[in-house]
């Protein structure tokens, strides 16, 4: 391979991002448009608008020590962004949910107070404890519910029991329960991870324009008889796209930033972001080729991408979370969810890089995204000669 | 030669002949610089390129003539191993371009018949690119950039964007290209088509300066009098067949019409353009 033709190449479709308009908005000013329209509207915009959230909390009358229950929605109104109406029975409470009275509903089981009492007795034994599970139901059609609410419940009952965020034992479960600094967040600081990975998700628009049309225009004719070699040619693109995704990225960051996100994180742990998202624009650039495959004409090539675009967009980025069950699960066979997932992980979470959720997230996003750029390489070989 | 003469020298005198007449063909094959065996060329159940025999020698200018379809652009194509033959063999200098493709490579330019530029770049970083592209450094680029844009006469718009470029200046360029790497053999698929007058004899006059060089090239086209002006042999395809071949003078003669266009009514009965 000569580094001289790859960087021609490396050259020559960045400065067609930066000339074509078109592509210069799709790449750049896009994501800057998006993170505007979503932190103005979600709360991001000026970093000072604290979000409130309403929760109906339903406790057990044959609770056997009631007062770790009155405890724990005190603790939870204590919070301020919530406010929080008890109720004693479940049946009207699911009545209010449904009729959009409330974004969610914790049902408090009859145990919850022995547990915490068990707790308490041999916080590092946890055979000693009682296990109970805290049931919590959400508006699906509320975005917001969804992103904040478990973790400002999560949150609430490891202050209960001075659990730090990285504890993964508890002798409650709560369902999609994460454990988040929920203290100033906004609904917005909930995206902003997701946002990342959403920005990269139309580079597979652009490398499916780009093939088709160098094919249409006589281009990739044109360098096939040259001597440079497929391999310099796809190394050229890739290079070229990882470029984007990294300026996009740090566009995405300074915009999330400009827009109130401030997460308690050290450098390193946007020097991962980076490279994360550096690693999942390979997939893009795969997903881009396999649509260059399937499209015969640049126009199609745009219509097709949605066909990548869209499940990579709803079920992988901060979209996904407000779905159903069945559609979260089908989540994670998009690499996106790995990438959201990590990135939420460390910049909400506080997970440290190491951490066995983060590393097997990033585990699968490189694989997943090597085995997308080779089977786009190979079909587009196999129909299209480079 | 010289390893050959050695063989000569050291044989008994029935060997002595073989070697002698393998020298021959040997000597024969370095001066042709394209060679073509039974080519042919089919596409689903339509022969594109049918037996077809030729060989081009060092420095000609060769002419491929016939209306579209006619199997001019898939017979460049073979020649420049875009794409495989179905059967039949093509050796460029004595490479065979299926097996050698690296090596052909190198050594060919090719005007391929779409306008093939970057419309983004301009007309310098397109040369420029392509430049990088055949392994030229970056001061053999500079000089045979500035060269070409002068000869093709696109200096004072040699930093405009080619999407700026008027049909003839992107039908320049797109020649230009093919000389970056100042190939030892041309082809050129219909390089002066949708050219004004005055451009196309500008490109005339230029393919002439590298024949004088001592370049191959091989044209295709339908402009008959383009044909006649440039090319020492042509030889006209219809339907994949090679109908004629011959220096253009003798093909008039020999059918008595006063040109190539006539030759080619005589041959097949209809006008070369009619199908346009």
């Amino acid at each position: 391979m000569q580094i001289q033709r790859t960087l021609a190449l490396t050259k020559k479709e960045l400065k067609k991002t930066i000339r074509e308009p078109a592509v210069l908005f799709m790449i750049f000013l896009f994501p800057v448009v998006f993170v505007f329209a979503f932190g103005a509207s979600f709360g991001g915009l000026g970093g000072s608008q604290t979000p409130n959230y309403h929760i109906g909390v339903v406790t057990s009358s044959s609770e056997d020590n009631p007062q770790w229950s009155q405890a724990f929605v005190e603790n939870l109104v204590a919070k301020k962004i919530v406010t929080v109406s008890v109720y004693s029975e479940n049946a009207t409470a699911q009545a209010d949910l449904s009729q959009g009275k409330m974004q969610a509903l914790l049902l408090i089981p009859e145990t919850f107070g022995d547990s915490i009492n068990a707790y308490i007795q041999a916080p590092n034994d946890a055979n000693q404890w009682l296990n109970s599970t805290m049931q919590l139901y959400l508006d699906k059609g509320s975005l917001i519910a969804t992103q904040a609410v478990p973790p400002i419940i999560q949150q609430t009952l490891n202050s209960m029991l001075n659990q730090n965020q990285q504890t993964l034992q508890s002798p409650i479960k709560l369902q999609t329960a994460s454990l988040v600094e929920v203290k100033t967040a906004s609904t917005f600081d909930f995206m902003a991870p997701g946002m990342f990975t959403f920005a990269s998700i139309f580079l597979i628009m652009m490398v499916a324009q780009s093939f088709t049309q160098d094919r249409e225009n006589g281009m990739m004719k044109r360098i096939r008889i040259s001597p440079t070699t497929p391999t310099e040619l796809m190394t050229g693109h890739v290079l070229a796209y990882m470029c984007i995704a990294l300026v996009q990225s740090i566009i995405v960051f300074a915009m999330t930033y400009a827009m109130g996100f401030r997460p308690s994180v050290v450098g390193s742990s946007y020097m991962f972001a980076f490279v994360l998202v550096l690693v999942f624009s390979v997939s893009n650039v795969g997903f881009g080729l396999i649509t260059a495959t399937i499209a015969k004409s640049s126009g199609a090539a745009t219509g097709l991408s949605f066909l990548f675009v869209l499940p990579q967009m709803f079920l992988g980025t901060f979209v996904g979370a407000s779905l159903s069950g069945a559609a979260q699960a089908a989540g994670k066979f998009v690499p996106s969810y790995y990438v959201t997932d990590a990135l939420t992980s460390v910049f909400l979470r506080g997970a440290p890089l190491a951490s066995a959720a983060v590393l097997l997230d990033l585990a699968v996003v490189s694989v997943s995204c090597i085995g997308i750029l080779a089977a786009g390489i190979v079909l587009y070989a196999k129909y299209y000669k480079i | 030669m010289r390893l050959q003469f050695l063989f000569f020298k050291f044989t008994s005198k029935h060997e002595t002949k073989f070697f002698a007449a393998k020298s021959l063909t040997v000597i024969y094959m370095s001066e042709s610089a394209i060679k073509i065996q039974n080519l042919n060329k089919k596409f689903e159940d339509k022969l594109a390129v049918e037996n077809l025999n030729l060989e081009v020698a060092k420095g000609e200018l060769f002419g491929l003539l016939g209306p579209n379809g006619a199997g001019k652009t898939t017979t460049i194509n073979i020649l420049c191993g875009l794409i495989k033959p179905t059967s039949g063999t093509v050796q460029i200098h004595g490479f065979d371009v299926q097996n050698d493709t690296q090596k052909v490579k190198e050594l060919i330019g090719v005007c391929i018949q779409e306008t093939a530029i970057y419309p983004y770049l301009s007309g310098k970083e397109n040369l420029e690119l392509f430049g990088k592209l055949y392994g030229m450094n970056k001061k053999a680029i500079k000089e045979r950039s500035n060269l070409l844009l002068n000869k093709m006469g696109l200096a004072d718009d040699a930093k405009r964007v080619t999407a700026k470029y008027s049909g003839g200046m992107k039908r320049r360029l797109s020649l230009a290209l093919a000389f970056i790497h100042d190939p030892q053999i041309a082809f050129l698929d219909e390089p002066t088509v949708a050219m004004d007058p005055q451009s196309r004899h500008a490109v005339w006059d230029f393919i002439k300066e590298q024949k004088n060089k001592g370049k191959t090239i091989v044209l295709t086209t339908h402009y008959m009098e383009e044909a006649q002006e440039l090319c020492d042999r042509v030889g006209i395809i219809d339907h994949g067949k090679l109908i004629a071949l011959g220096v253009p003078s003798e093909l008039i003669a020999k059918n008595h019409v006063k040109n190539l266009e006539e030759v080619f009514i005589q041959l097949t009965g209809r006008n070369i353009r009619e199908e346009l």
